[in-house]
């Protein structure tokens, strides 16, 4: 099994949802986020004064899924999500050990 | 009866009052129903730019600051009643019995005292012109206008109760002391000092007082970095903002327009008519010039200064809405959003911390403003206008700052460091303004 982290802009999460559902994915985590990558952050005006916005908002997508899927994951989430700019995001592939159904116990892939 | 600055509109009432047309056309009494109505609307029109101040400035503090902002604006709208009603009323208006003459009322102190319960018209105070309550009523609704004008530039670091001991300094003694010299008939008035509802008696008084307490209280911990760069501190509620400021536009009609102080002839309603269009008229040239120069300035828009012209185009017309034509009210407008799109950099300069741009819009602005009666009004001379400004400014700004000193040896105006970091919601209340919202 693998768990796919991807960093995307906002935007984008409804693009990167409905690609996901096409898939046939059974579940993801979304959340709301901060940071900065090579886009580093940008400049604002408040009242007259120039302020640095160091850490961009930015939307995170957690999915677990089986090996086999994991690629095809990322390529859709890099096809959804993806504009050709800088501060697109990034995505993160992991090993996951194991997974549990909190409502059955089941294990493994079954919990997916 | 109160209010010496309508003896040249009662005049004009009296003169048409003899002629048979205008008894015809109103009924026994009308002028008398009519003023008294003037007051009521116009005060309940300024009451609720106590909400506008209170939406602007929980706008444009951060949201750890929030509770904190809103208990000071409905504490100091309060305790203005109160200070209004033990001492300021009576101070103000002397009703020519002065103590010192022209300088300090000789009812000082007293309570203010409505008239009887269904008074007639010969047991009324003043039947030819309006009932003493709605006089009051409209006159309290300023005082409290000028407290709300210090509680946005003082944010987010004082504490809540030396705060509140100074808006009874203010609202009972110091603005209506002041007022009495003009509005009360007194030394200014006398002089020929024009200020139709108030640029400098109502808002240059707020923005010294806030002045006052700004240099004694000290900026926001980390507004002013060590190489002198300005770190903005943007406002949490944008919305709430602009708002308070709509808010605040509506309820200046009755700021403005209430101050014909009389409603009772054709003159007087076509002239609060005129006020009430100057009065929009004005904001709007405010905002434009600061939605313009904040384009061309800073490459981009920024709404709180476009909010804050808005303000400052009221502030100008409201020394004289009636005499100016409608693009010369836009116009007097225009050069107050000017103001404070270069004096909100300014302030930051001299490292004086204005969270909401209360002295811009409410100081600066106001001297302009009283300034430009000049230019429509010819009873206006500039020397006086400058007397008044000067006058009037020298001793609000003194008092004002020894009081803060004052009140600072005390009891401490400003919160800890910790408190301030925390916020003051949490150090001062205990009370956050969105619990359930994760920080």
């Amino acid at each position: 099994m693998k768990y796919i982290i991807a960093i995307i802009q906002p935007g984008k999460l409804d693009a990167v949802h409905e690609a996901l559902g096409i898939l046939g994915i059974s579940g993801m985590t979304v959340s709301e986020v901060q940071g900065y990558g090579r886009q580093k952050g940008k400049s604002e005006i408040y009242r007259g004064a120039e302020y640095v916005v160091n850490f961009i908002p930015k939307v995170k997508i957690e999915v677990a899924v089986e090996k086999k899927m994991a690629d095809d994951v990322v390529s859709a989430i890099k096809t959804a999500a993806g504009t050709g700019k800088i501060g697109d995001g990034k995505i993160f592939v992991l090993s996951l050990e194991d997974a549990m159904r909190i409502r059955t116990a089941e294990t493994g892939a079954d919990a997916l | 009866m109160r209010l010496s600055k309508v003896l040249i509109p009662l005049a004009a009432g009296l003169s048409v009052f003899s002629t048979p047309a205008f008894a015809q056309t109103v009924p026994e009494h009308g002028v008398f129903i009519l003023n008294s109505l003037l007051f009521l609307v116009g005060g309940f029109l300024v009451m609720f730019m106590a909400c506008g101040f209170c939406m602007l400035e929980a706008g444009l503090v951060r949201a750890k600051n929030t509770t904190t902002q809103l208990t000071k604006n409905i504490a100091l709208f309060s305790i203005a009643a109160v200070g209004y009603y033990l001492v300021g009323y009576n101070l103000m208006y002397p009703l020519g019995d002065w103590a010192v003459d022209g300088v300090l009322s000789n009812l000082f102190p007293a309570i203010a005292v409505m008239e009887a319960v269904g008074v007639s018209a010969e047991g009324a105070d003043d039947i030819a012109y309006a009932s003493t309550a709605s006089d009051y009523f409209f006159q309290l609704m300023f005082c409290a206008a000028t407290a709300s004008i210090v509680s946005g530039t003082l944010a987010e670091r004082i504490k809540l109760w030396p705060f509140l001991v100074f808006t009874f300094v203010l609202t009972a003694l110091i603005y209506p002391f002041q007022a009495s010299w003009k509005w009360g008939g007194g030394f200014l008035d006398a002089l020929g000092f024009l200020d139709f509802a108030g640029s400098t008696v109502v808002h240059s008084v707020g923005g010294w007082a806030a002045l006052a307490g700004a240099l004694i209280l000290g900026a926001r911990r980390g507004k002013y970095g060590p190489d002198g760069r300005v770190v903005p501190m943007p406002g949490a509620n944008l919305p709430l903002a602009t708002l308070g400021t709509f808010i605040l536009w509506l309820g200046w009609f009755g700021f403005n327009g209430g101050s014909q102080l009389a409603m009772g002839t054709v003159g007087d309603v076509a002239d609060v008519s005129r006020i009430f269009a100057n009065t929009n008229a004005a904001a709007a040239g405010g905002s434009i010039a600061a939605l313009i120069l904040t384009q061309i300035v800073y490459k981009k828009v920024d709404l709180t200064m476009v909010l804050n012209g808005a303000l400052a185009g009221l502030v100008s017309i409201t020394a004289e809405p009636l005499t100016p034509g409608l693009g010369t009210a836009t116009l007097i407008g225009a050069v107050g959003g000017v103001i404070v799109v270069f004096a909100v950099p300014l302030l930051d300069k001299l490292k004086i911390d204005d969270v909401v741009g209360a002295i811009p819009v409410h100081l600066i602005a106001g001297i302009w403003g009283t300034l430009a009666v000049v230019i429509t009004n010819p009873d206006a001379t500039l020397m006086a206008q400058l007397t008044g400004i000067v006058v009037v400014g020298l001793f609000t700004f003194l008092i004002s700052l020894v009081a803060w000193v004052i009140l600072d040896k005390t009891m401490g105006i400003r919160v800890s460091e910790e408190a301030e970091m925390a916020g003051l919601d949490s150090s001062e209340l205990g009370m956050e303004s969105y619990p359930e919202f994760s920080r």
